[in-house]
Order: structure tokens, then C-alpha cells, then sequence
């Protein structure tokens, strides 16, 4: 009951994001099929897939599962649209509150699908293990390249039958560090990241950095993550979002970034709070979703623009290709060229400086730009 | 009325198969409340565990829960609140992890017995240092565990996996991977013997040796033992042991350490025989179900064997009820809550009647004391 009232607002939501799509992000919709940078290393043909036509496709979202208004959402919206267009059953699973159950989701998925994905980088090594067991399933992992960057001559993929999904979250996280800056008024912008220390958030905070100083060199930028790896909380505490964002704004900032999945939420909240006890306004900007779509109706008014990643391209794309038979084993990175990544323009602030940012997203792609995937 | 020796025993039988009841009546009630079929999902719950494969998973899962949950009984024992057996076995795999991936190439025996040693002496100093505070400043051990889980976590682990990290390209980055040498064997074979092969890449951890070892060990100790006559003595009584002799302090250090010791190896399934590495995806809240597994099985140990398989069940179902359709996952938390809370109340319920009991018979003994002296007495 529970589970379809969520699917059903959800339903919505997707219907609504797809339709208040802007001109950066329509074309990622129905046509992209898997033509993205892959690395030499995966030449091979998955065997698993190149039979054709799967029955079943088995989702494992991480720990929490639907309902961040981000990261799984987004690949819950991914799931759904290749469900209606290629007609497949979909399974979809949440591990145990400890996650000690991921190797067992993954085989429970293996048994009934010829294709599982695992929702978050977390998933890496049970996969590989999951992958070895069960040689005629096509394996992919979102957010985990799935190589071996120590292997001889370069990197190599980890299993014969895995696929990582990769994504440039610094050409998009430019993107909206560029608006922050157009739209800052004070000159001062803030970034919460949800946990530091894996890498990953890193190259969100580097590339909105890097685009606000494109913009505005002077530009005074706070940075603070909630929590430090191994310590995953970080991603699930809007109320540590919403102290950080608070002390943010007090101390000049009028737009915040943050790349926290659950924990974004707070960051909203934040703002409409603040805005409504000093009669200024202030902004956040989401990530992964279009959060304009997915937020409490009472703060949608406060999402400047969301940094779009599109795991539901992902989660499609890698479906449909293993549905055609054409997966690719190795790593897929979806950037700016695949519109893998971008900025939403939903609510029309952006209105106004959406032809800057198309230059700026033009001079990633035609390499003028290049985005650091490091914070300075 | 009943006969006293048989009113007891319907009692102690009494208390765990109330709670059991009161459970699933609960449970049901809640899986009738989000819309599913009860008697669907406890179809499939069974129907999952009674396979081989799951089998081994409950197992799987139940080692590092019993281990926690020993480690936990320990402190309670004392009167001890060991809340801090979460961090002290995160803290004490990742060394014990860190150790054994850079010793390459020992002799086996000898590389699984330094992890164990290292993850055993790592906990027990981790959990020494609550146990310091607390006998030389007074600090409550709750809120000193407590902020010492949250140092472990996101402190001390945070900071030495990056600078120890192994493949620094992979989001999920860890320790190196222990060789060959380190890894405990696994219990297939043994398992085997009784059933058909086991497929699926299923594993049975050889740590449920370990495990059983620290059930009877701690048997043998609070039971057997002078100083775990000491413990009870403490736990029941801190006063009167004082004034017994045994010393309060002394006692206090000995259970903090004896429980962080135990708590390091809850860990080693996963370093020795899942995962071989300390990695961002390393099980966490072991430590905090081990509580509740150590109040649901009244700190003895048979009861949390059972208790820890119970949890296991639990958590080896939460799949297939997804699969099914039958549940939502959410429900084995909520079932999880339930069970424990049933327990205690249905413990507690009994263990009033028998006070009520004895302070009956106690005053009808002094009723028959003053009205009949002679007979009485007689």
C-alpha cells in the first residue's frame, strides 16, 4: 500500500520532470542509445546480454531505497520508463537497514534476471563476487567504473560480465557553480557535501568551484561536508544539512549546493526558514534529480536549479542495451555530451542566464574547458 | 492452587512463548496494516529459510551477531552498558583488516592467528579506554562509548582508509586485500557431509567456530569461574561485593576489556572469510543489534544463539519478501523491534508474578508463624 502510494507520486513527479525538461536535456530522453565514451578496455562483448531480449531486470538500491527525492529516484524513474517501453518485469530491492544483505540481493536478483544493477558504488565488490558466480547474468554497477586501475597496461574491467556507470558530476556541477555565481548578489556561495572521502563528492566541490570562479574569480565560496567516509549518515541527515546551510546563509552566502542525496532536503528547508525571518531571499540548488519536481511543494520556490545526473538515462540505456543485445562490458561515463549530466531550468529563475551557461556547457564539450575533478 | 514446582515451570516456559505469540500477533497486525497477506509472508519466510543456500546465510549472518551479542552480555553482567561494541569492532577489523593485508605471505595458521589476535587486543583497548575514564574520572560508560563509536567511525577509520587506501581509483576504496594465507576456510565441506553441495557461491564462514568457542568459553567463565563469580556478584550487588572484598574498580576494567575484546571479533567474518579487506561498504550496526539480541536472550548464552538466529532469519527474509511481492522490507525492522520488545515485557510480566508469589508465601508463612507458633515451628 505503502509502496504504490510512493510509486504513484513518484509516477507524477517523473511525468512532471520529464515535461518541465529544458532545451539542455530533452534529447536524453528516448533516442541516446549507448554511444558514450567507453575506455579501450571494453571492446569485449558482454555474452551474457548479446543473446537479446531479457525477461527480468533486477534494481538493488542502496540502503534507504525510493523516496531521497534524488539519487535512487532517479534511478527508480529510469527502471519505470524501461518497463513501459520494452515491456520487461523489473525487481527491485533494498538491502537491510545494516546492508548486510547486498551479496545476497544480488544473487536473489541473479536467479530471476538476466541483467541486475546495483544502485550505488557500494555495491563494487559484492558485484564482482555476484559476477563470478553467475557467468551468464550482465552485472552493472551505478557510480563505480567497475575497472581495475592498478591492472598492467592500464585499466582493465574487473569481471567479464560487469558494467560501471559512471558520470561527469564536475562538467554539471560547473554548470550550476556558473549560475550561483551569475545569481549571487552578496558574493558569497556555499557547498554542503554529504560524505567526503571516497572521492566521489569531490568532484561535485570541484566543479562548482571551478564554475563560479569562471564567473566571478573573487567569488567567496564555503565549503563542509556532513560526515567522512566510512561514515555514510552524511547522506541520510537533513537536519545536519539544514544546521550547515543555516550557518551558511548567516554568514552572507545566498545560494547553497548540495550534492547530499536525502540530506538535501534539509538545505531547502534552510532556506525558505531563512528567507522567511530576513525578507531576503536565498537560494539552494539540487542534485541528481530535478529537485524542483521532487521537493515539499512549500519549498519548491527556493530550488534555484538542480545539477542533473541522470542515472535514469543510466539505468534505461544500460536496460535497452542489454534488451538489443548490444551491452559493452568496462566502464560508461555519461557527461555533458550525452547529457548524462546538466542543470534543470525548472521554475524559470535561470531564465535569464541560460544563454551563458549554454556557452559555458559549449566550451566543456569542445574541450576549451577543462573541468578539475579535484577541489583546489 | 496449582503446585508451587509446577507453577514455576509454566512460568519460565511461559515468558519467551508469550513473547513469541504476542509477536507474531503484533507482526501480523502490522502486515495487514501496509496491505500484505500475513500468513503469504510467513509462507515464504519459511518456505526461503528452509533452503540450503539461505540456510547458510542465516548462519552467515548470525556469527557476527552472537559474537556482538556475547560481547554486550559481558557489560551487562557487571551492569555494564557496553553501548561502544559498534565502534570497537569496526576499529578492531579495520586494524585487524590493515595487519593482514600488509603481512603477505605468512604461513596460514599463523596469519589468521595474528588478525584474531590483532582485532581481540584493538577492541580490548578501545574499549579499555571507556573503562579508564570511568574508573579513574567517573565517566558513565554510555555517553563514553557513545562518543567513542562516533571517533572510531568518523575519525579514526575516516582518516587512516584514505591514507592507507589500496586502489586509490575505486570509489569504494579499502585496505589490501588479505592473501590466501589470512583467510579462514570455509565450512562447506563440513556442512556437506550432512547435506547436498551447496551452490550459488555461498560460503559458510568458518568464524561459526570461533563464535561457538566464545558461547561455551563464556559460559565456562561467568558460570565456572571465581572471577565470573565475581562479576555476577558485582552486577547483582555492588555494594555487598565491595564489601566482600572484590574490588569495584578492578572489576570494571576486567569486564570493559573482556567485552571489547570479545566485540573485536565481531568482525572477522567479514575480514577472514567474506570480504578480506576493510572497505566503505564493511557491515556497520552490528554492534547495536547485538544489544538487542543480548536482552532478548537474557544474557545466557543458548538463549542469544537462538535470538541471533532469529535476527538472522530476519534478515535472510527481508529479500525474498521483496521478490515476492509478499512484504516490505521495512517489515523486518519493525518485526525485529517487536520481538525484542515482546521479550522483555513478557519477562518482566513474569518476573513480577514470581515476586508477588514469594511475597505471598512469605506472608502466609508469617500469618501461620503468629497465629499457630507450635505448628509452625514444628
Amino acid at each position: 500500500m505503502i509502496n504504490s502510494k510512493k510509486m504513484l507520486a513518484f509516477g507524477a513527479v517523473a511525468a512532471l520532470g520529464f515535461a518541465a525538461c529544458g532545451s539542455d536535456d530533452d534529447s536524453g530522453d528516448e533516442t541516446e542509445t549507448t554511444e558514450v565514451a567507453t575506455t579501450e578496455a571494453a571492446e569485449e562483448e558482454a555474452e551474457a546480454a548479446s543473446d537479446g531480449a531479457l525477461t527480468a531486470v533486477g534494481l538493488t538500491y542502496d540502503i534507504g531505497g525510493r523516496g531521497d527525492q534524488s539519487f535512487n529516484d532517479s534511478a527508480a524513474a529510469g527502471i519505470e520508463r524501461a518497463v513501459a517501453d520494452l515491456g520487461i518485469k523489473a525487481n527491485e530491492l533494498v538491502p537491510n537497514e545494516d546492508g548486510s544483505n547486498r551479496a545476497e540481493l544480488l544473487q536473489l536478483q541473479a536467479d530471476e534476471a538476466e541483467l541486475v544493477i546495483g544502485v550505488g558504488f557500494l555495491f563494487a565488490d559484492d558485484t564482482v563476487a555476484a559476477a563470478g558466480n553467475n557467468p551468464d547474468t550482465l552485472f552493472a554497477v551505478v557510480d563505480d567504473a567497475m575497472l581495475d586501475f592498478e591492472a598492467e597496461g592500464g585499466p582493465a574491467p574487473r569481471c567479464e560480465n560487469c558494467v560501471g556507470l559512471t558520470f561527469a558530476e564536475e562538467q554539471g556541477s560547473f554548470l550550476v557553480g556558473a549560475a550561483a555565481a551569475l545569481k549571487s548578489e552578496t558574493g558569497v556561495i556555499g557547498f554542503i557535501g554529504g560524505v567526503s572521502g571516497f572521492g566521489l563528492i569531490e568532484k561535485f566541490e570541484a566543479g562548482y568551484q571551478a564554475g563560479a570562479q569562471a564567473v566571478n574569480p573573487d567569488i567567496v565560496i564555503e565549503s563542509q561536508y556532513i560526515t567522512a567516509a566510512p561514515d555514510f549518515d552524511g547522506f541520510f541527515a537533513p537536519d545536519r544539512a539544514k544546521e550547515i546551510a543555516l550557518t551558511m546563509y548567516d554568514d552572507g552566502a545566498d545560494i547553497v549546493y548540495h550534492a547530499a542525496g536525502g540530506s538535501g532536503a534539509g538545505v531547502f528547508e534552510a532556506a525558505k526558514e531563512f528567507s522567511e525571518a530576513n525578507g531576503s531571499k536565498v537560494w539552494g540548488i539540487g542534485v541528481d534529480s530535478d529537485q524542483y519536481n521532487t521537493v515539499d511543494a512549500a519549498v519548491q520556490e527556493y530550488v534555484l536549479t538542480s545539477m542533473l545526473k541522470r542515472v535514469d538515462n543510466a539505468v534505461y540505456e544500460i536496460t535497452k542495451a542489454a534488451n538489443d543485445g548490444a551491452a559493452e562490458v568496462g566502464n560508461v561515463v555519461y557527461d555533458l555530451s550525452t547529457d548524462g549530466v546538466g542543470y534543470s531550468t525548472s521554475g524559470g529563475y535561470l531564465d535569464d542566464i541560460v544563454d551563458q551557461l549554454e556557452e559555458f556547457k559549449a566550451q566543456i564539450q569542445d574541450g576549451t574547458i577543462t573541468v578539475p575533478t579535484e577541489p583546489s | 492452587m496449582t503446585h508451587p514446582t509446577i507453577r514455576r515451570i509454566v512460568l519460565t516456559v511461559g515468558a519467551p512463548i508469550s513473547a513469541v505469540f504476542f509477536a507474531v500477533l503484533l507482526s501480523s497486525l502490522f502486515l495487514l496494516i501496509s496491505g500484505s497477506s500475513p500468513f503469504q509472508a510467513y509462507i515464504d519466510m519459511i518456505e526461503n529459510a528452509s533452503r540450503l543456500e539461505t540456510f547458510v546465510d542465516i548462519l552467515n549472518e548470525a556469527t557476527p551477531l552472537y559474537i556482538s551479542a556475547i560481547a554486550a552480555a559481558i557489560g551487562f553482567r557487571m551492569n555494564l552498558f557496553n553501548i561502544g561494541v559498534e565502534g570497537q569492532y569496526l576499529l578492531a577489523a579495520f586494524f585487524a583488516a590493515a595487519v593482514g593485508g600488509y603481512f603477505a605471505g605468512l604461513p596460514p595458521v599463523l596469519h589468521v592467528t595474528l588478525i584474531l589476535i590483532v582485532s581481540v587486543l584493538v577492541g580490548a583497548a578501545y574499549a579499555g579506554l571507556a573503562g579508564a575514564l570511568k574508573v579513574t574520572r567517573g565517566i558513565n560508560e554510555v555517553i563514553s562509548t557513545i562518543m567513542l563509536n562516533f571517533i572510531a567511525v568518523g575519525g579514526i577509520i575516516a582518516w587512516l582508509i584514505r591514507e592507507w587506501a589500496d586502489d586509490t581509483g575505486a570509489t569504494n576504496s579499502g585496505t589490501t586485500p588479505i592473501d590466501e594465507s589470512g583467510r579462514m576456510p570455509s565450512l562447506n565441506g563440513l556442512l556437506e557431509v550432512f547435506t547436498r553441495e551447496i551452490s550459488k557461491g555461498r560460503e559458510l564462514t568458518g568464524v561459526l567456530l570461533i563464535a561457538i568457542l566464545v558461547g561455551i568459553t563464556y559460559h565456562l567463565f561467568i558460570n565456572r569461574t571465581r572471577i565470573g563469580f565475581d562479576f555476577r556478584a558485582s552486577g547483582y550487588n555492588p555494594m555487598a561485593a565491595r564489601a566482600g572484598g572484590i574490588p569495584p574498580k578492578r572489576m570494571v576494567m576486567y569486564a570493559m576489556l573482556l567485552s571489547g575484546g570479545v566485540a573485536g571479533l565481531v568482525g572477522m567474518s567479514e575480514v577472514l572469510s567474506q570480504r578480506y579487506k576493510y572497505d566503505q561498504s564493511f557491515i556497520q550496526g552490528l554492534g547495536f543489534n547485538g544489544i538487542a539480541i543480548a536482552l532478548l536472550g537474557r544474557n545466557n548464552p543458548v538463549g542469544i544463539a537462538i535470538g541471533a538466529l532469529l535476527f538472522g532469519f530476519l534478515n535472510a527474509s527481508s529479500g525474498i519478501l521483496q521478490i515476492t511481492g509478499s512484504a516490505t522490507p521495512e517489515i523486518v525492522q519493525i518485526m525485529k523491534g517487536i520481538i525484542v520488545l515482546s521479550a522483555v515485557i513478557a519477562y518482566e510480566a513474569v518476573r513480577r508474578v514470581k515476586l508477588r508469589d514469594e511475597a505471598r508465601s512469605a506472608a502466609e508463612a508469617t500469618e501461620r508463624m503468629s497465629t499457630e507458633p507450635e505448628e509452625a515451628l514444628a
